[in-house]
């Protein structure tokens, strides 16, 4: 792998820039791998990453059945966060949110994560009563969290609706300092450079179709590029899992759903923090084009159609609108959806499974994006050794049966 | 955004709908004798098809009533809207019969799931 640093981008400045190498290679598949991950999204390809920069297994595969990042990593609004309120949740979170502040040095790729604070929006006593309880949680926890109250929200983020007469009036707020956005794709591209650099064959365009087992293990997988061997299978495909999941016969608690995003045009820097808001579920940040960047919540029906409704987005602007008056004359650029895995306990499933080395990775619903280089890191992990870590054991697929929840839907503030 | 036909007051804008997922999950008639496993299934495991979906869905903003609607998930076309007591109806022809299927298992539709019969189910038609 070439390194990029000041001096490459000079050269190839100098040459016209017609010197750049292939980032990574196009392999067609090998016969067989020690290990393969489905889903070529930033937690599959973060996963490869450190099955091979930690565990050594670098004769093994991603596969993906469209282009990198194409999924959910490349669709998402990319807040970055780690103030969870329950222990199991918050170790998770901020060992990635550790991962990502070293992150571009690591990979050599500069994932853009910028650390400009994210806020958690209380409109009233009791949601504040909530909040202010997380801060405590999260500082218990060794994480950065601040309560500020109204006059304090408002200064930070002056674009703000001070006006105590609207609907959902801002009360006061949880700030994260270290908290921010990171550029999706580079995560995805960086993570896959790395990945490929230790030998990690990515092969693009390929689907996986099926499943070979022998009593009980997973013998190969089958794939639209043909079969390949292997004794272990990770399967990294958000939305898509529980349509893996049936080819394994393996029934999940999952349910599918379009979440969708929207960006205004281009205007000069007016935001310079992630705003969130859970009561009126609209979340907006700036990004480094100049154009807002804003989420909405899930179509609440089933559905695997990358869209979503309008009538979603309709309330997500009225809601933006009421809280920014000043980008109500904003034109929308573009609109798209994601298909969001959403769990009963809104936390992840990072799992053994019934089937001898198959184990999954999924359940991030909404809120994955932040968690992507711990999720990689825990799941190289557990898929490696065939044992879950401390990190991970939570996670388990066993605690819809044991009752041993995660239960972060009310707990977390809006789930991104 | 889509529209639904109510089965009680007619083709209406989806907004005014709530979506309540899988429907024909019936309540286990003794629950004290499931495994914790067993029970989880019936809890927490849910169906979760491209194509094909079986569901529950109340007019909230209307008449606030419960229904039933068959749904493709890959392109959300609505196919039936019928009633919250009637079984799951019949699409293409592999599927048996579904009062054989609501006896035998009140909770397994597998039959009608997935995208094999796509075509053939749009060919049915229903209501759209
Ligand atoms: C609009 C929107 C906003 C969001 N905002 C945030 C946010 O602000 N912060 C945050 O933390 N999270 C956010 N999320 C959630 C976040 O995007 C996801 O949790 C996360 O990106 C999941 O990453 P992944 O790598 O697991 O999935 P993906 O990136 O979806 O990767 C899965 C990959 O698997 C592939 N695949 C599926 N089936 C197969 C198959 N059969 N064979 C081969 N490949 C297959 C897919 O093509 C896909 O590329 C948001 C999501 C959306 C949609
Ligand atoms: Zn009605």
């Amino acid at each position: 792998m070439k390194r990029y640093s000041i001096f490459s981008l000079a050269r190839n400045a100098l040459t016209g820039h017609k010197d750049w190498h292939k980032v990574w290679r196009s392999p067609d598949p090998k016969p067989y791998y020690d290990a393969v991950i489905i889903g070529g999204g930033g937690h599959g390809l973060a996963t490869a990453y450190y099955m091979a920069r930690e565990h050594g297994l670098t004769n093994i595969a991603v596969i993906e059945k469209g282009w990198l990042g194409g999924g959910n990593t490349g669709r998402n609004t990319t807040i970055v966060r780690s103030n969870y309120l329950f222990d199991a949740s918050a170790h998770l979170y901020e060992h990635a949110l550790k991962l990502w502040e070293g992150l571009s040095a690591e990979l050599n790729y500069n994932v853009m994560f910028s650390q400009r604070g994210v806020m958690n929006l209380a409109h009233d006593q009791h949601e504040a009563r909530d909040l202010i309880r997380r801060t405590r949680a999260n500082q218990l926890n060794g994480i950065d969290a601040e309560w500020l109250d109204r006059d304090a929200a408002l200064a930070f983020c002056p674009v703000l609706n001070g006006d105590p007469g609207i609907r959902y009036p801002v009360y006061g707020s949880t700030l994260q300092r270290r908290a921010g956005t990171a550029r999706h794709d580079a995560v995805a591209w960086g993570y896959a450079r790395g990945a490929d650099a230790m030998g990690v064959d990515i092969i693009q365009n390929c689907e996986l179709t099926g499943f070979d087992f022998d009593q009980g293990r997973i013998t190969g997988i089958r794939t639209t590029r043909g079969s390949i061997r292997t004794p272990k299978v990770g399967v990294v495909a958000s939305g898509h899992s529980s349509l893996i999941a049936d080819m394994a016969g393996i029934r999940l608690p999952l349910e599918s759903h379009p979440l969708q995003a929207l960006v205004s045009e281009p205007v000069k820097p007016i935001i310079d923090t992630v705003v969130m808001s859970n009561a009126v579920h609209a979340y907006v940040s700036q990004s480094d084009k100049g154009e807002l960047v804003i989420g909405a919540g899930i179509d609440h029906h089933l559905s695997y159609t990358q869209r979503g409704g309008f009538d979603v987005v309709e309330t997500t602007v009225a809601a933006v609108v009421e809280l920014f008056p000043i980008f109500s004359r904003l034109r929308m650029m573009r609109q798209w959806g994601g298909i969001v895995d959403i769990s009963p306990d809104a936390s992840a499933i990072i799992s053994r499974t019934p089937v001898d080395g198959l184990y999954f990775n999924c359940g991030w619903g909404t809120g994955g994006f932040k968690a992507t280089p711990g999720s990689g890191h825990v799941f190289a992990d557990l898929v490696a050794n065939g044992r879950p870590n401390a990190l991970c054991a939570p996670y388990t697929l066993e605690r819809f049966s044991s009752g041993a929840l995660v239960a972060e839907h009310g707990a977390a503030a809006v789930a991104h | 955004m889509f529209q639904i036909s109510c089965p009680w007051c007619g083709e209406r804008e989806q907004s005014e709908f709530k979506a309540a997922g899988e429907g024909h999950i019936r309540r286990p008639d003794d629950p004290a004798a499931l495994t914790d496993a067993e029970w989880a299934d019936y809890v927490f495991m849910r169906k979760n098809p491209r194509g094909v979906h079986f569901e529950r869905w109340v007019h909230i903003h209307g008449c606030r009533r419960w229904f039933h609607l068959a749904r493709d998930t890959a392109s959300d076309t609505t196919l039936k809207a019928y009633g919250a007591a009637e079984a799951p109806p019949q699409f293409g022809d592999n599927n048996p019969p579904a009062a054989e299927v609501t006896a035998a298992h009140p909770g397994d539709i597998s039959a009608y799931d997935g995208g094999s019969d796509e075509d053939a189910l749009l060919r049915e038609g229903g209501l759209r």
